[in-house]
């Protein structure tokens, strides 16, 4: 029988901040834009450009910080982390090493039916890089500096996640917070949130730590699962095997599922760090502080609590819409309208994560004007929608921003109430499948959904169905006796 | 306030007055550099083009009374380290030898709304690496009183440009001691001002912490004109102060006091050492009499951390230098060698072939001394001492209102001899860099010639921000100087206009 191991990670995670411009000149921040259409002589790395401090990018570094519990270094410095490489244009990167703006804090994660706490080490501020285009065809290299200047911050966990799940829980912690703070979109796919992992293995009970890996390149939640439960596998192997695990950087890759050695500690860089001296020290006012301790939002969790006790909400809906913020604000603002909790959320757990899922959009980037919401809230419950009608208009509003009753009036959705109508439809229906009326008078129920069904499609789905359901009854009552 | 023929402020004056056309002050000062350069080699580039556009612009400005600065039509050079947006500026590094910036340094920028005309941009050591501007990719430039002499460096060209009478003022860089010993070598008046007073935004960086952008003249009171246009606090420069202090500085310049009563003068023993050569300590002494005459009080006094200034200026400087000369790689602009696998074949053959000597000596320094395990035995030793010695000056400046010393231990050395011994050059700068180390004004003025006829130069040294007392001083010095004449090229870019 082998030995038990336990994982000890710790992570590195980038969170790229949404301020309007860099964190060292004016560009604008903003995504996919063309090749260095958004770039100056500061983040372009021209001679004698200096860069100039966005406060901004401070006050959000000091937001997240508060957040994470940490203790806030009011004078804080910025230096420079110096290695060569095309995409970063002064071949250094400011960064801050040795006095970081937050350190020494803590973030607690769902763990079990608990929680736990991870502490966190340090959160500091720092430029991105640009990014390379290599060009197979014309053999060449493209550099495009977008990017470069774009604020970051680093947060520096300490080693304290034991599982893949607790490494999850941790990452999407960040997340909502970063994004009830309104700091950052955190991204995955787009890169405005990065995780870099540190793992090492030791023995159940051992209190000593292993040698750890660094792993890069983990471009979603699934590469981070897999890249952490394939690494512990590789390091327990070596340690049955008797050999040693190699403190090194490894890089993941995606479409092989594997992650290879990028270089061992030996050939580790030696960034020559020193405090760059383009930057005098930060000072953060203590009004800051209290400012943005005062100013700090509702979180998810305690939102989550609220909807259930103020709206009577069930727990899982109730995490499942404070989840990301753009769904718990469009569902606050039109509960404040619509008095209707629970209408409210179901079309925003059930329809919302299904159109999300389906269409491959983002949960974080989804928006209803809540003034539409509410009409059509209120269209479904006077019956002017039925749901199959209401999941078409619901999609319109949700993917393209349409206004529900002009929506409807287009595409001619609303319920039709014309009971004649709908009495000589049923009459058709019945003549025309005499053997499911049969049937029924046989006693199997099975065929009235059928013929429902039929009703339905004749009146091309604008008919209420409790309505024809009735009719139905009544008619097929006529033909029994 | 006395008639100055020769220099900046008074054709300036008669620009203004519309007596000499800004055209003619351009074709004067062309028509000296055509019969100097030859000779000197000041100028790495000449802007005739862009000189005469900006002639007629000004004149036009003048007329309509948008240009009414004292520098308004007024011909300039300026160091080639500082960006011209659309004008060559090479650092006199063959790295980049063709760069044309998309962008005008600050400081250039505010000369340029001032109304100064560009002439040219001046020759200087590599990337402000050097004292004789011999470490320029694009050869030497003579001293003008002795063409067998080097001008000083890194402003080699400018004090040349000056001292040769091409143009009135230029516009230098210091790091330590780059505007003050090579005005000292060729016989003009050069300040550094208080760190933070002159944006550095646009001038390419040697060592960030410690250059300061700085008039060079043929008198005081056109170097006051300039600072008082360079000096304006820059939202592009984080390290940029508000100097509206210095508003007027250039009519209180232009008059020397009767009395110096009051005035308290120090003189570092150390800097009257020895190893100085004799007519440099006599000219020193000369001006602290001259002071004293005017009723200041002058005393010798130590200051102990002289003796690690060098090795304290030299750590700090290569390790900036050593992470802003990074950017220099031949992927977005400069030199790219011409044959390369792979990138960091590109790096290193560019790197080698786009740098010159002194200026690799100065990276590998800076290297090591960032490197880990030699961060805090050398870079962080150094930090200490400069907080040192900047205590030292702090004590001082509690006793003195300036302090008096040589600006280099020499006059001018031959061309050829200072780059043997690089260490014996670093040495010369010992009375120039700790004014940098501290961020203190430095100003150097001629104080006469020694029996070669090569210029001998004083420096006087004030607290931060303390320009004027400087100013104070040197107008006193300047009318108190055995012969000012001697000091300046007898014809230059005034004479036979405007009379």
């Amino acid at each position: 029988m082998g030995k038990q191991y336990e994982t000890v990670i710790g992570l590195e995670v980038h969170i790229e901040l949404s301020t309007k411009t860099k964190i060292f000149c004016g560009c604008a921040t903003t995504f996919g834009k063309g090749a260095n259409t958004q770039i100056c002589p500061v983040c372009a790395g021209m001679p004698g450009a200096l860069p100039v401090l966005n406060r901004q990018v401070v006050r959000y570094a000091l937001a997240m910080g508060l957040a994470l519990n940490c203790h806030v270094n009011q004078l804080c410095k910025f230096d420079r982390k110096n290695y060569f490489y095309p995409d970063n244009p002064q071949n250094y990167q400011i960064s801050q090493l040795y006095l970081p703006i937050c350190q020494d804090g803590y973030l607690e994660i769902p763990a079990g039916a608990g929680t736990k706490k991870v502490r966190i080490h340090e959160l500091h501020m720092e430029e991105d890089a640009g990014k390379l285009i290599h060009d197979e065809w014309a053999d060449c290299s493209l550099a495009d500096f977008n990017r470069s200047g774009v604020p970051l911050i680093e947060i520096v966990s300490e080693p304290d996640m034991r599982s893949a799940d607790e490494v999850i829980a941790y990452l999407e912690q960040l997340r909502k917070i970063a994004q009830y703070l309104g700091i950052s979109d955190c991204r995955l796919q787009e890169g405005s949130m990065r995780a870099d992992v540190n793992l090492s293995v030791r023995e159940v009970g051992s209190s000593v730590f292993g040698t750890r890996t660094e792993m890069k390149n983990l471009n979603s939640f699934k590469a981070i699962m897999h890249a952490i439960e394939g690494e512990r596998e590789r390091q327990i192997e070596l340690l049955e095997e008797g050999k040693a695990i190699i403190q090194e950087t490894r890089r993941w890759d995606d479409n092989k599922e594997s992650s290879r050695s990028m270089r061992s500690k030996e050939d580790a860089k030696d960034y020559r760090y020193f405090p760059d001296p383009d930057l005098p020290p930060v000072h953060i006012p203590d009004a800051w502080i209290t400012e943005l301790r005062e100013k700090q939002p509702e979180f998810a969790e305690h939102r989550a609590s609220r909807y259930q006790a103020e709206f009577g909400l069930s727990e899982s809906d109730a995490r499942q819409i404070t989840e990301y913020k753009n769904l718990a604000d469009i569902f606050e603002k039109t509960v404040k309208l619509s008095g209707n909790a629970r209408k409210t959320a179901n079309w925003l757990t059930g329809e919302t994560f299904r159109l999300a899922r389906e269409k491959g959009i983002a949960l974080e980037s989804v928006s209803i004007i809540p003034k539409d919401f509410l009409t059509f809230l209120g269209e479904v419950e006077n019956g002017n929608l039925n749901n199959q009608a209401a999941k078409k208009v619901f999609e319109a509003m949700l993917l393209e921003g349409c206004e529900p009753l002009a929506y409807m009036q287009e595409h001619q959705l609303k319920t039709v109430r014309d009971t004649g109508l709908l009495e000589k439809t049923v009459q058709d229906v019945l003549a025309q499948n005499p053997k499911a009326v049969e049937e029924f008078s046989q006693g199997k129920e099975k065929v009235f959904g059928f013929l429902v069904g039929n009703v339905m499609r004749q009146m091309r789905g604008k008919a209420a169905p409790d309505e024809v359901g009735k009719m139905l009854r009544e008619k097929l009552a006529e033909l029994a006796k | 306030m006395t008639e100055r023929k020769q220099s900046a402020l008074s054709l300036g004056e008669k620009i203004r007055r519309q007596e000499i056309r800004v055209k003619e002050a351009v074709d004067a000062a062309y028509q000296k550099i055509s019969e100097s350069e030859p000779q000197i080699h000041a100028f790495l580039t000449l802007t005739e083009e862009y000189a005469y556009r900006r002639a007629e612009e000004v004149q036009k400005g003048i007329q309509e009374g948008r240009y009414t600065g004292p520098l308004a039509g007024v011909p300039i050079a300026v160091k080639d380290n500082i960006c011209t947006a659309g004008i060559r500026t090479t650092c006199a590094s063959k790295m980049l030898g063709d760069f044309v910036p998309p962008y005008s340094a600050t400081a250039f920028s505010l000369l340029e709304e001032a109304g100064a005309i560009l002439v040219g941009k001046t020759n200087m050591d590599e990337f402000a690496m050097g004292s004789t501007t011999e470490t320029s990719a694009f050869g030497v430039t003579r001293n003008p009183h002795n063409p067998e002499h080097v001008p000083g460096g890194s402003s080699g060209g400018s004090c040349a440009a000056v001292a040769a009478g091409e143009t009135f003022l230029a516009v230098g860089s210091d790091t330590g001691g780059s505007i003050r010993q090579p005005s000292s070598y060729c016989g003009v008046t050069g300040l550094k001002p208080t760190y933070g007073t002159v944006s550095r935004s646009g001038l390419i960086a040697y060592a960030s912490s410690l250059d300061q952008i700085g008039p060079i003249g043929t008198n005081i009171a056109d170097c006051a004109a300039m600072l008082e246009i360079l000096a304006k606090q820059d939202a592009a420069d984080s390290t940029s102060m508000d100097r509206s202090d210095l508003v007027g500085i250039t009519q209180a310049a232009a008059r020397a006091d009767e009395s110096l009563k009051g005035f308290r003068v120090g003189i570092p023993q150390e800097y009257l050492s020895s190893q100085i050569q004799p007519q440099v300590r006599d000219a020193v002494e000369a001006a602290a009499k001259a002071l004293a005459e005017r009723g200041a009080e002058v005393e010798i006094f130590s200051l102990s951390m002289t003796d690690y200034v060098i090795p304290t200026y030299y750590l700090i400087a290569c390790a900036e230098a050593s992470s802003n000369l990074e950017r220099f790689d031949g992927v977005k602009y400069g030199y790219r060698a011409a044959a390369y696998k792979g990138l960091h074949e590109m790096y290193k053959k560019s790197r080698s072939e786009g740098f010159g000597e002194e200026v690799k000596r100065r990276i590998m320094l800076g290297t090591f001394v960032l490197s880990s395990g030699y961060y805090d035995a050398y870079y962080l030793k150094a930090l200490r001492a400069k907080a040192l010695l900047k205590k030292e000056f702090d004590e001082a400046f509690a006793k003195y209102d300036i302090l008096i010393g040589p600006a280099a231990p020499t006059t001018a050395p031959k061309i050829g001899t200072s780059l043997q011994d690089p260490i014996l050059m670093y040495l010369s700068d010992i009375y120039t860099v700790a004014v940098n180390l501290a961020g203190l004004p430095g100003l150097s003025m001629p104080w006469g010639k020694d029996e070669n006829g090569l210029p001998v130069g004083i420096q006087l040294i004030g607290d931060c921000f303390q320009e004027r007392k400087l100013f104070r001083a040197a107008a006193c010095l300047e009318e108190d100087r055995p012969s000012a004449k001697n000091t300046v090229s007898e014809k230059s870019a005034c004479d036979g206009i405007g009379r």
